[in-house]
């Protein structure tokens, strides 16, 4: 790891300034990937700007009956919080999925969106990685890719987006609140995070110098049912092998709102527009969701040891499609 | 057996460990954790290339940053003479055998710099290509003289391939167990430092006294000035169980710095330096009658080994005893890549060549119609079958009969597929287990004080077994005196000499010689004249020409796995519900310390069966799972109900105690009672681990669907 | 290649920081680059802490934090400027008597080699504490009432326990233990 400055910041704006007064710094929440990251000499910012007693740790509900979390909220408490828990159960339930106690202790909201994959060569200094070192290959597609990406990944890039939370605000609409040094501005969490192309050093559509303040829930996807499911190597505290997050809403018999999410499929969380749209305003039957989910998974371009995950998410898929269908699927 | 803590015979009873309290309170130290004045802190330097040499290294801007005290390389690091161990010969030549091999060792006045340190040290290399994928067809195959233990690479009774060919009902199949790591929670470790030319380490070692002969070898001092110990140890599992590079390059450190210097290895180098089990590859052919008796039993595995060592799995030696097939083979090939080294992992030879066997059994069964348990009673030898000695006891018939009792098997349904439950389908499994029996000499003394108290010292290892606890029992059950008046002092070379805690043989050996110098020592009160004097009276014990003598008699532990498990059908998850383990390993020597012994095994099991197993990485030559994110080790939820039961065995063939080893014999068999009951489950037959999500989903997709179609 | 000149190297950044270890106010001149778990094993020789992964993925570090359970590898010692700090040394009572969970630990033989055990065991306080506040799990019914206090069923415990790795295998044995304290 090497030396660093180190600002303790007391407000977004000191932390923005800060920033942008520090050539290669970086932003400290939780710290549960970045030093990680420092330790493996994968990050090696030359100052860390801890934001962590930035006022950024409230969950308010806002009048218009969306929910706003703040960044610095702990991953823990974001998943116990009632009004999570009540009305987005599928984020409450993807964040219980990921990591472990002590993790989600000290994991923010705003870090989670942010932290990086655990593709082993992006990890591993020694080898080549477009992510971490343009320009010097891709390891795993010459190597060990069981845990890859089938979907939108690039010649230059096979990584996967490890959050579990990310594919729940995906689902959910969410949004993602940022400030920086043009102000502030907000992204759909969908398209927070980025597809590699030839560019897979850019994780997101984050700018330079600019913070994660918070996370917008809004208030369309509020009280709707939800869910998230994770399939993993073991039983706890593994990253996912495929997760999918799902809303799902019907009247008068057909879908009228759905929300679609797959995790650790892609680069980002991919939301499944395609399969979304194949959904709205048909029957929620066990055939309309096998043909919607097809339908997105078609795209898929397994890479050989991981074309499990194919199957494996569509399989997902069907299984919390049909828990959130209003009666059995037929 | 005499001993008595009121009418409770001291031997076998569930005495507290002795460390415990130390280690609920933080107050237990490691190797790690001895903070002389002016220590400082070593990292390691990790080849990168796969195989050839180093041309250069540039510590320049390593050595110029603060706190940084020095780098070693090749170049500088001090002489060592030739070790027994060539994984040990560390810094001495330019020579890469194997990604991750250390090229340097950087030295510094904390963690942050020697890091930071590792980090800058400039390695050039001249790289050369490499082979890392093993196969059974490899041509550079071939069959080495001895597996590891000894044990001959080929043994072969009768005509198998004929008894083969002309049974009534055959299975030919081909199973592979990837490479394990053992992984243990404490990282190898060790503090080093030279006091006026004595060597003084503290390490994280299952054997302090082969630790001490490697370095006296190495650094070419008698073993009088050179002192290691190993108070506690974060376990080991076999990795531990032969020095590490990290004794000799934090003597190396500290010789060279004139400083107390301690080489803790970061979790991600322990693949590469620390051994592994080697992937086996395995052909099982069993040909039997209709009525279940098997005729011919083949079982022949390839395996791997580095460049610089052979050590060769010994996976078909279980095959030799475990079943009456007349014509009978076991055959171990090796081939030596580009790879770490392998070594010990709890229960070497057992542990995946019984998964294979006791897999390829439960196929015969199904094959058959017969069930399992059963097949495994008809084929109950009389004696062993590779040797023709006679057991000195063998109670699997026994183990199995439990353990389907405790277990509920009667009841069983066993068509595959039988238990559904939603969109689980849930199966049980058996398999049997076996250990070898073993004992080496060791030495210890006894000492009565004038307190009333007694002192036992010999140089075992407590690596979580419970050494401490046991042999106390051992020395209070043979002085026929209360547990709580009995001291004891392990762990250090300053102790009479005694071998390590590996192949499951320390308490037999380590008991032994406590035993006998405490019935000693109890014959000399028996007849000292007056009260015991200021000094002490001490009785002495070396079992040297006892503990290794040749027996007559084929000495081996066994056991009976059952478990039950839950297969997700859409995922492919694979859970166990419950797994239960009956033992007949002669006397049990504390039934507390023993059950956790047991459970601990099984649970390794687990991992072997459903979570565990890394992958050769053909284009860059290591493993590419290589922390504890990726490689998994059960995690707590991953274990629900296991339970470990014991016949109460006397054996008098063995060693005083009449014990058993206990170690290891939890693992054998434990993954192939899995996978038997993934196939109850699924009705598929999954032959590589572990059965992770991956396989078992494709398994099943292959099962609903024709190939080739998209789908399930 | 030795180093002959160290002190002509600048010394990397460092601040001083106050935090409350066990309840003992403690001032120390950091390196940034000091983890919590270094601090204590290294500065205080609170070795009780352990380094089994130093990445957050083994639990052997786990302390609590302002009464949270938390891996100490990972936090940046001076990020805890005026932090209360327990370690597994902090945990017993006045006159020293042994946690209940530690005596638990004791009696059920909840661990073999020790070393994952004090992460066990700070990682049992602060889940209990947890479930007590109504934090949910994954194996939490997702019906069960928000905000209310969860009841410590055996998958519970194991499921809230995950994050402690344990190689020896004692698992069941610790979820007796913490089932005796409950």
């Amino acid at each position: 790891m090497k030396p660093f400055a180190y600002v303790r910041a007391g407000s977004v704006e000191e932390a923005t300034d800060a920033f942008a007064a520090r050539p290669g710094a970086r932003y400290l929440g939780g710290g549960t990937n970045l030093v990680d990251l420092m330790k493996l000499g994968v990050e090696t910012p030359a100052a860390l700007i801890d934001i962590t007693r930035l006022p950024l740790d409230a969950v308010e509900p806002l009048p218009d009956g969306s929910l706003r979390v703040g960044a610095l909220v702990r991953n823990s408490d974001l998943a116990a919080h009632p009004a999570v828990r009540d009305r987005y159960p599928a984020l409450s339930q993807a964040l219980l999925a990921g990591a472990s106690g002590q993790l989600r202790n000290a994991a923010t909201t705003g870090g989670n969106l942010l932290q990086r994959t655990r593709c082993p060569y992006f990890q591993d200094i020694s080898k080549p990685c477009n992510k971490r070192e343009p320009g010097t290959g891709c390891g795993a597609l010459r190597g060990v890719h069981r845990d890859h990406a089938v979907l939108g990944h690039s010649p230059h890039c096979v990584a996967t987006h490890p959050s579990d939370l990310a594919v729940a605000l995906a689902a959910l609409d969410a949004r993602v609140e940022l400030y920086g040094p043009e102000g502030g501005r907000s992204l759909s969490a969908a398209d927070f995070h980025r597809l590699p192309g030839t560019r897979p050093e850019q994780d997101t559509e984050i700018r330079p110098g600019e913070l994660i303040t918070g996370v917008l829930l809004p208030a369309a996807t509020a009280g709707l049912p939800s869910v998230y499911r994770k399939a993993r190597d073991r039983a706890s505290y593994a990253f996912a092998l495929a997760s999918v997050a799902a809303v799902l809403h019907c009247s008068d018999g057909v879908v009228d709102r759905v929300g679609l999410a797959f995790g650790a499929l892609a680069h980002r969380p991919w939301r499944a527009r395609r399969a979304e749209e194949a959904l709205l305003g048909v029957a929620p039957t066990a055939a309309a969701f096998e043909h919607a989910v097809d339908l997105e998974l078609a795209a898929a371009e397994p890479l050989g040891e991981n074309a499990y995950k194919v199957p494996l998410a569509r399989r997902l898929a069907l299984d919390v499609l049909g828990r959130l269908a209003p009666v059995s699927p037929i | 057996m005499t001993g008595t803590t009121g009418t409770e015979t001291v031997l076998g009873a569930p005495a507290e460990r002795r460390e415990g309290r130390e280690k609920v309170t933080g107050t237990a130290r490691y190797a790690a954790e001895y903070d002389g004045p002016a220590r400082a802190h070593a990292w390691p330097v990790p080849a990168t290339v796969a195989r050839g040499r180093v041309t250069a290294v540039d510590a320049g801007p390593a050595l110029a940053l603060p706190g940084v005290l020095a780098v070693l390389t090749h170049e500088n690091a001090p002489r060592l003479a030739e070790p027994d161990d060539p994984i040990l010969a560390v810094l001495q030549n330019p020579r890469v055998p194997h990604r991750g091999w250390f090229v340097a060792l950087v030295v510094a006045e904390s963690l942050e710099a020697a890091r930071e340190g590792a980090d800058a040290v400039r390695v050039a290399y001249e790289a050369e290509p490499h082979d890392v994928t093993l196969t059974a067809s490899h041509p550079d195959a071939y069959t080495p003289e001895n597996a590891n233990g000894g044990y001959p690479a080929v043994r072969e009774h009768g005509d198998p391939d004929a008894a083969f060919a002309a049974a009534e009902v055959r299975v030919d199949v081909e199973y592979r167990v990837p490479p394990l790591h053992n992984h243990p929670m404490e990282p190898h470790a060790s503090t080093a430092r030279w006091d006026e030319g004595h060597l003084v380490v503290r390490t994280s070692s299952q054997g302090t006294g082969p630790v001490r002969a490697a370095l006296a070898k190495v650094f070419e001092l008698p073993e009088e000035r050179i002192t290691v110990s190993a108070e506690h140890v974060g376990g080991g599992f076999g990795s531990k169980g032969t020095p590490r590079p990290d004794v000799v390059l934090a003597a190396m450190a500290a010789r060279h710095t004139g400083r107390t210097v301690t080489v803790a290895f970061p979790r991600r180098r322990l693949p590469a330096v620390v051994g592994h089990r080697a992937p086996t590859l395995h052909r099982l052919r069993l040909g039997a009658g209709r009525d279940g008796g098997l005729v011919s039993l083949s079982h022949e595995v390839t395996t791997h080994s580095s460049r610089i060592k052979e050590f060769v799995e010994q996976a078909a030696v279980p095959a030799r005893v475990m079943y009456a097939a007349p014509h009978l083979r076991s055959v171990h090939r090796v081939v030596r890549l580009d790879v770490p080294t392998p070594s010990w992992m709890r229960a070497p030879g057992e542990s995946p060549g019984m998964y294979a066997l006791e897999s390829a059994m439960d196929e015969l069964a199904a094959e058959l119609g017969v069930d399992p348990v059963e097949l495994r009673v008809r084929n109950e030898p009389a004696a062993d079958p590779d040797t023709g000695r006679p057991f000195s006891s063998r109670h699997l018939v026994e183990c199995l009969r439990e353990g389907a009792r405790r277990f509920g098997w009667a009841a069983r349904d066993p068509r595959p597929r039988s238990g559904a439950a939603g969109a689980l389908l849930i199966g049980t499994g058996v398999a049997a287990a076996t250990y070898p029996v073993m004992a080496a000499p060791s030495r210890a003394s006894a000492w009565a004080l004038p307190d009333g108290t007694f002192l036992v010292r010999v140089n075992a290892t407590d690596i979580g077994t419970g050494a401490r606890t046991v042999l106390a029992q051992v020395a209070a059950d043979a002085l026929g005196v209360p547990l709580d008046r009995v001291g004891i002092e392990v762990g250090s070379t300053e102790l009479p000499a005694a071998p390590l805690a590996g192949g499951s043989s320390g308490t037999a050996s380590w008991g032994w010689a406590v035993h006998e110098a405490c019935a000693r020592l109890a014959d000399r009160l028996t007849t000292l004249p007056g009260p015991v004097p200021e000094a002490g009276l001490g009785a002495h014990a070396d079992t040297a020409g006892q503990a290794d003598a040749e027996s007559r008699y084929s000495r081996h532990a066994f056991g009976a796995h059952f478990a039950e498990v839950a297969v997700d059908t859409v995922t492919g998850e694979v859970r166990v519900r419950r797994m239960l383990g009956v033992y007949a390993a002669g006397r049990i020597l504390n039934a507390r310390t023993a059950r956790s012994q047991f459970v601990g095994g099984m649970t390794m099991g687990l991992g072997m069966a459903l979570t565990e197993g890394s992958h050769l990485d053909p284009a860059f030559g290591d493993f590419a799972e290589s922390d504890l994110a990726s490689y998994h080790v059960p995690a707590h939820a991953d274990v629900t109900d296991i339970e470990a039961h014991w016949l109460q065995e006397d054996d008098p063939h063995l060693n005083p105690m009449g014990s058993k080893g206990i170690g290891e014999i939890g693992i054998v068999g434990s993954a192939a009672a899995i996978g038997n009951a993934v196939h109850h489950a699924t009705g598929i037959r999954f032959r590589e681990l572990p059965l992770t999500p991956d396989r078992v989903l494709t398994g099943l997709l292959a099962h609903e669907a024709p190939p080739g179609t998209f789908g399930g | 290649m030795d180093s002959h000149d160290t002190g002509a190297a600048p010394a990397p950044p460092h601040s001083e920081t106050t935090l409350r270890v066990n309840g003992e106010p403690r001032t120390l001149d950091l390196d940034h680059r000091r983890v919590l778990l270094d601090l204590l094993r290294e500065d205080l020789g609170l070795t009780g802490a352990k380094k089994g992964c130093d990445h957050g993925q083994c639990g052997a570090c786990t302390v609590l934090v302002d009464g949270r359970r938390v891996n100490s590898c990972l936090l940046l010692a001076v990020t805890l400027d005026g932090a209360e700090v327990t370690t597994v040394e902090g945990l017993a009572g006045h006159g020293g008597d042994p946690h209940p969970l530690q005596r638990a630990f004791l009696e059920r033989d909840a661990f073999q080699c020790g070393y994952c055990t004090p992460g066990q065991i700070c990682s049992a306080v602060g889940m209990l504490a947890e479930a007590a506040a109504g934090h949910p799990s994954h194996v939490t019914d997702p019906a069960a009432p928000s905000g209310e206090p969860v009841e410590l069923v055996r998958a519970e415990i194991r499921e809230r326990l995950s994050g402690n790795l344990c190689r020896c295998g004692a698992y069941p044995r610790i979820a007796d233990a913490v089932e005796d304290v409950i």
